[in-house]
C-alpha cells in the first residue's frame, strides 16, 4: 500500500466517524433511489419498493437472520459436547490463546476494511473500493490459513475429526464458519473482477454492501466463536 | 424474453433476438415447449410445476399409505416384510410433509402471493425458478433410494439410534438426510424470496392490513420456514458426518446425548407443522367469505392470531418429548405452552363459524372442503389438547393415537384445505371450471373415506396398538367393540374409499382438460369473490395485472363491483359492476412498455449440481467435486447474467400495421 493510500485510508476513516449519522442517512436515500430507478426500467414495472428498502438487502438480512439460527445450532451442539474428550486431548492442552487472537485481529481488521471498501463504492470511487476489496480479501485468506495451520497442528497432536465428541463439534463448527469466510473471499474476489471489468449486475455500490453484510456477518459470528469456544475456560 | 401479446393503437411487431451472456449461452428465448417451462422464471408457470410435482409425489405416499394399510389389515400380515415396512412408513410420511403438503403450499404462495399483493411477479423470479428446481431434483433423489438398495427406515423423526449405521446399514437414511437438506435449501430460497415479496412488492396502497388473508398466512410460514430451516439443516449435517464420515454426535455409546437430535429436530418439527396447516388455514379463510357472501369475520383476529401462532409455535416442540424423560419442570412448561397455543387455533374456528354465521351459504366444493376443514381439525386439535396433559400423552406416545390425531390435523386441516384451495382457484390457474358433480363425489368419499381410515386409530391406540408395528396378532386384538381385527380392517376399506375420492379429483382435472372437452371457458368472476387476485384475467396474463392496482380496501375486488349505499353504521352494498367489467375497465387502461425478467438457464443447471453433490456424499467424493464445479460454473453465470434480457431487446421494433397488435417485449 503506498502512502497515499494509507492516508486516504484514515481521513476516510475519520469522516466515517465524524458524519456517521449523515453517512446512514445518504446511504438509506440511496438504497431507495436504487429501487425506484430499477423499477422504472426494470423487472417490477411501476412499483415502489414498499418499504423504502431495496429488495436485495432485505433478502440478505433475511438470510443473515437464517444464518443465526445455523451457527445457533453448531454453538448449542459445541457447548454440549466440549467437556466430552479425552483427558489430555481437550481445550486446556490445545488452545493456543495468543496464536487465535493474533488470527481474530486479522479477520476484525478485514471488516475495517469491508467498511472502507463500501463508502468508497458509495462515493463511487471505483479505484478505491477495489483496493479495499483485495485487501480485505487478503485479509480473510490470511485468517484462512491460519485456521488451516491451526488445524494441522490439532491433527498433528492427535486430535482428529472422530477423535471425540468434543473434536467432532469443534471441527464441525469451525469448519462451518471457515467456509463460510472462504465463500466471502470467493465473492470478494469475483467482485474485484466484475468490477474491473464493469459486469456488476445492477448497483455497483448496493452489491458491494450485501457482500459487505455477508462479510461483516461472519466476523460478528467468530467474535462469539472465539469468546464461546476460545476464551471460556471449558 | 417473454413475449406478450396485446391490442394497442401502434401495431409493431419484433424479432426477439437472442442476447449472448458473456460467452457461455444464450438467453432462452422459446414461449412455447418444454423450454418456455424449463427455463421460465414466471411465478405462475413455477406455481403449476410445484403443484404438478407435488402432485404426482402426493400419489407415490398414497400408493405408500395404502400398502401400509395393505399389510395392517389383518393378523400376521404378508404384504411388507418388515424392513420394507419400515421403510414404506418412513417415506410415506416423508414424502407427505416433504414432498407434497409444503411444495403444494408453495406452489399457491407462489402463485397467488403475487397476485394478491398486486405484483408482477416475485421479487427475485430467477431464484423462484431455483426452488422450484431444487425441490424436484430433491424429491426425485430422495426417491431414487428405493432403487439403490432401500430407503430410509428410521421413521420420519428419524431418532438416534434407529438412524445410525449398525441399525440400518442400507443408504437410504443417508438418502433421506442429504434428500432433505436438498429441499431445505429449496423452501430456504423460496421463504426469502416470498416474504421479500410481501413486504416490498405490494401495489400501491396494499398495507399489511389490506393483505389477503392467504397472503397474509403464507407470509407467517415464509417467515417460520426462514427460521426453522436451518435449524433441521444442523440436524441433518450432524447425522451425515456421523453416518458418512464416522463421527459420533448421537452415539450413546461414545458418551454422547440422543436427546440433542430430538430437541434439534423438534425445533425444526413443531413449526414444521404450523408450516403444513397455516397455508390451508389461509385458503378457507378466502374461501369461506366468497361462498357466506359477507367479509371474513373479524380479519385482524384471524391475522394476528396467525402471527401468534408463528410465535408460539417455538415454544412448544419439547411436547413431541414428554416420554424421554425431560424432567418436571421442562414438561410442565411445555404442558402449559402447548395448552395455550390451542387458543389462537380456537381463534380461528370461532371467526371461520362466525363467517358462515348468518350468510347466504353457497355450497360449491370448495366450500364444503372448507367446512370440512373447520369439523375435522377441530377433531384433530381436540385430540391434540389431549396430548399437552402429560401424563396422558405419556399413555399416548406412539401409540395409533398418535396417527389418528396427526391425520386428523394434516388432512383434515392441510389436505382438506389445499383441496378447497384448487377447486376455487382452479378457473383462475386454468381459465375452466371443474366439474362439481365430480367434485362433491370427490369430497364426499374423501371425508368418508378419511374418517373409516382415522377414526378408528383412536380406539386401535387406546387399546394400545403400537405406532410402527409391522404386523399383529390375533389373540392379543381384544373383544367386541374394541376388536383390534374389526376396526383394523375397518380402516383399511377406509383407505379404499379414501383413494377413489382422490381418484375422483384426477378424473376431474381429465375430464375438465382432455383433449376435445366440452368444458366451456369459465366466467373471469365465477364465484363473485373479493380478493385482488380475481382483478386479474383467467388465467391471468404474464404480467398479471395490464394496470397497477391502486388498492383502497381489503377485499379491493368487492369494493370495485359493489358500492355502500347504507347509511352511518349500516352497511347496503348494491352491485355497480360485474367482475368482467372490472377487469375491462383495466384492460383500457394498460400500462405502456411493461418488462418482465427474462428467463434463464442458470436456474436448473444450478439445482442439477446439488443431487451430484449428494451422490458423491454416499458413492464417490470425486463425484462432490464435479458437483461443486457445476454449482459454481451456474452461479458465475448466474451473477454474469442480467436479470432483464438486454435492453437493446427492448428497442422499438419495425412497425407492421397487418398484424394489429404489439408484441410487446416483457
Amino acid at each position: 500500500m503506498s502512502d497515499s493510500v494509507i492516508a486516504d485510508t484514515i481521513k476516510d476513516a475519520v469522516d466515517i466517524v465524524k458524519d456517521h449519522a449523515d453517512d446512514v442517512h445518504d446511504h438509506d436515500v440511496h438504497a431507495g433511489d436504487v429501487a425506484a430507478g430499477h423499477d422504472d426500467h426494470g423487472a417490477h414495472g411501476g412499483h415502489h419498493s414498499s418499504l423504502g428498502l431495496s429488495n436485495t438487502k432485505l433478502a440478505m438480512w433475511l438470510f443473515l437472520g437464517s444464518e443465526c439460527l445455523l451457527f445457533g445450532g453448531l454453538i448449542s451442539t459445541y457447548m454440549l459436547y466440549r467437556n466430552r474428550h479425552s483427558a489430555n486431548l481437550g481445550p486446556d492442552q490445545l488452545w493456543d490463546i495468543p496464536f487465535t487472537s493474533a488470527s481474530s485481529f486479522v479477520l476484525l481488521t478485514s471488516s475495517l476494511t469491508m467498511v472502507l471498501a463500501v463508502s468508497a463504492a458509495t462515493r463511487g470511487d471505483l479505484r478505491r473500493t477495489k483496493i479495499f476489496l483485495t485487501v480485505t480479501a487478503l485479509l480473510g485468506g490470511l485468517f484462512v490459513a491460519g485456521q488451516i495451520y491451526e488445524f494441522t497442528t490439532f491433527y498433528r497432536e492427535g486430535l482428529g475429526f472422530t477423535t471425540s465428541l468434543f473434536s467432532s463439534s469443534f471441527f464441525t463448527l469451525t469448519g462451518f464458519h471457515g467456509v463460510h469466510v472462504s465463500v466471502g473471499i470467493v465473492m470478494l474476489i469475483a467482485l474485484v473482477g466484475m468490477l474491473s471489468r464493469d459486469k456488476v449486475a445492477g448497483d455497483n455500490a448496493e452489491t458491494v454492501e450485501m457482500v459487505g453484510l455477508y462479510w461483516h456477518f461472519v466476523d460478528i459470528v467468530w467474535i462469539i466463536i472465539f469468546t464461546l469456544v476460545y476464551l471460556i475456560p471449558a | 424474453m417473454a413475449i406478450i401479446e396485446r391490442p394497442v393503437d401502434v401495431p409493431v411487431a419484433p424479432t426477439p433476438t437472442a442476447t449472448t451472456n458473456f460467452g457461455y449461452l444464450r438467453r432462452p428465448v422459446e414461449t412455447t415447449g418444454w423450454r418456455s417451462w424449463a427455463f421460465t422464471v414466471d411465478h405462475k408457470k413455477i406455481g403449476i410445476m410445484y403443484g404438478v410435482a407435488a402432485m404426482f409425489f402426493f400419489l407415490v405416499g398414497g400408493v405408500e399409505a395404502f400398502l401400509i394399510r395393505l399389510q395392517l389389515a389383518s393378523a400376521d400380515g404378508t404384504v411388507l416384510s418388515a424392513d420394507k415396512y419400515n421403510q414404506m412408513f418412513t417415506m410415506h410420511a416423508t414424502t407427505m410433509v416433504f414432498l407434497f403438503v409444503m411444495p403444494m403450499a408453495a406452489a399457491f404462495a407462489n402463485y397467488f402471493i403475487p397476485l394478491q399483493v398486486g405484483a408482477r411477479d416475485v421479487a427475485f423470479p430467477r431464484l423462484n425458478a431455483l426452488s422450484l428446481w431444487v425441490f424436484i431434483f430433491g424429491g426425485v433423489f430422495l426417491n431414487t433410494s428405493w432403487f439403490l438398495g432401500g430407503a430410509a427406515d428410521g421413521g420420519w423423526f428419524m431418532y438416534a439410534p434407529n438412524s445410525s449405521v449398525p441399525f440400518s446399514p442400507s443408504n437410504g437414511v443417508d438418502f433421506w438426510a442429504l434428500g432433505l437438506q436438498i429441499t431445505g435449501i429449496a423452501s430456504l430460497v423460496g421463504a426469502i424470496n416470498l416474504i421479500v415479496t410481501v413486504l416490498n412488492m405490494r401495489a400501491p396502497g396494499m398495507s399489511m392490513m389490506r393483505m389477503p388473508i392467504f397472503t397474509w398466512m403464507a407470509f407467517v410460514v415464509q417467515m417460520l420456514l426462514l427460521f426453522a430451516i436451518p435449524v433441521i439443516t444442523v440436524a441433518l449435517f450432524l447425522l451425515m458426518f456421523q453416518r458418512s464420515y464416522g463421527a459420533t454426535f448421537f452415539s450413546v455409546e461414545a458418551g454422547a446425548d440422543p436427546l440433542l437430535w430430538q430437541h434439534l429436530f423438534w425445533i425444526f418439527g413443531h413449526p414444521e407443522v404450523y408450516i403444513l396447516v397455516l397455508p390451508s388455514f389461509g385458503i378457507i379463510s378466502e374461501v369461506l367469505p366468497v361462498f357466506s357472501r359477507k367479509p371474513l369475520f373479524g380479519y385482524p383476529f384471524v391475522v394476528f392470531s396467525g402471527a401468534a401462532i408463528g410465535f408460539v409455535g417455538w415454544g412448544v416442540w419439547a411436547h413431541h418429548m414428554f416420554a424421554s424423560g425431560l424432567g418436571p419442570v421442562s414438561v410442565a412448561v411445555f404442558s402449559v405452552a402447548t395448552m395455550a397455543i390451542a387458543v389462537p387455533t380456537g381463534v380461528k374456528i370461532i371467526n371461520w363459524t362466525l363467517t358462515i354465521w348468518g350468510g347466504k351459504l353457497w355450497f360449491t366444493t370448495a366450500m364444503l372442503f372448507s367446512v370440512g376443514l373447520i369439523v375435522q381439525f377441530t377433531i384433530g386439535g381436540l385430540s391434540g389438547v389431549t396430548h399437552a396433559v402429560a401424563p396422558s400423552d405419556t399413555q399416548q406416545t406412539d401409540t395409533y393415537y398418535i396417527v389418528a390425531h396427526f391425520h386428523y390435523v394434516i388432512f383434515g386441516g392441510a389436505v382438506l384445505g389445499l383441496f378447497a384451495g384448487f377447486y376455487y382457484w382452479w378457473p383462475k390457474v386454468f381459465g375452466k371450471m371443474l366439474s362439481e358433480t365430480w367434485g362433491k363425489w370427490n369430497f364426499w368419499l374423501m371425508i368418508i373415506g378419511m374418517n373409516m381410515t382415522f377414526g378408528p386409530m383412536h380406539i386401535l391406540g387406546l387399546q394400545g396398538q403400537p405406532r410402527r408395528m409391522y404386523t399383529w396378532t390375533d389373540y392379543r386384538a381384544g373383544e367386541g367393540f374394541f376388536n383390534g381385527a374389526f376396526w383394523n380392517m375397518f380402516a383399511t376399506i377406509g383407505t379404499a374409499v379414501l383413494t377413489v375420492g382422490i381418484l375422483c379429483f384426477l378424473i376431474n382435472v381429465w375430464i375438465t382438460h382432455r383433449p376435445g372437452s366440452a368444458t366451456p371457458v369459465a366466467p373471469e368472476d365465477p364465484w363473485d369473490a373479493r380478493s385482488l387476485e380475481w382483478m386479474s384475467t383467467s388465467p391471468p396474463k404474464p404480467h398479471n395485472y395490464d394496470r397497477t392496482p391502486i388498492v383502497h380496501d381489503l377485499d379491493e375486488f368487492f369494493h370495485r363491483k359493489y358500492e355502500d349505499i347504507g347509511e352511518g353504521e349500516e352497511h347496503n352494498y348494491v352491485r355497480r359492476a360485474t367482475g368482467a367489467e372490472v377487469i375491462a375497465e383495466e384492460e383500457r387502461n394498460a400500462d405502456a412498455h411493461i418488462h418482465l425478467p427474462a428467463p434463464s438457464y442458470w436456474p436448473i443447471v444450478l439445482a442439477a449440481a446439488l443431487p451430484i453433490m449428494a451422490y458423491g456424499v454416499i458413492y464417490n467424493t470425486l463425484l462432490i467435486v464435479a458437483g461443486a464445479g457445476v454449482a459454481v460454473m451456474a452461479m458465475f453465470g448466474w451473477a454474469l447474467e442480467p436479470a432483464d434480457a438486454d435492453p437493446s431487446d427492448f428497442d422499438p421494433p419495425p412497425t407492421d400495421p397487418a398484424t394489429g397488435t404489439e408484441l410487446a417485449n416483457v
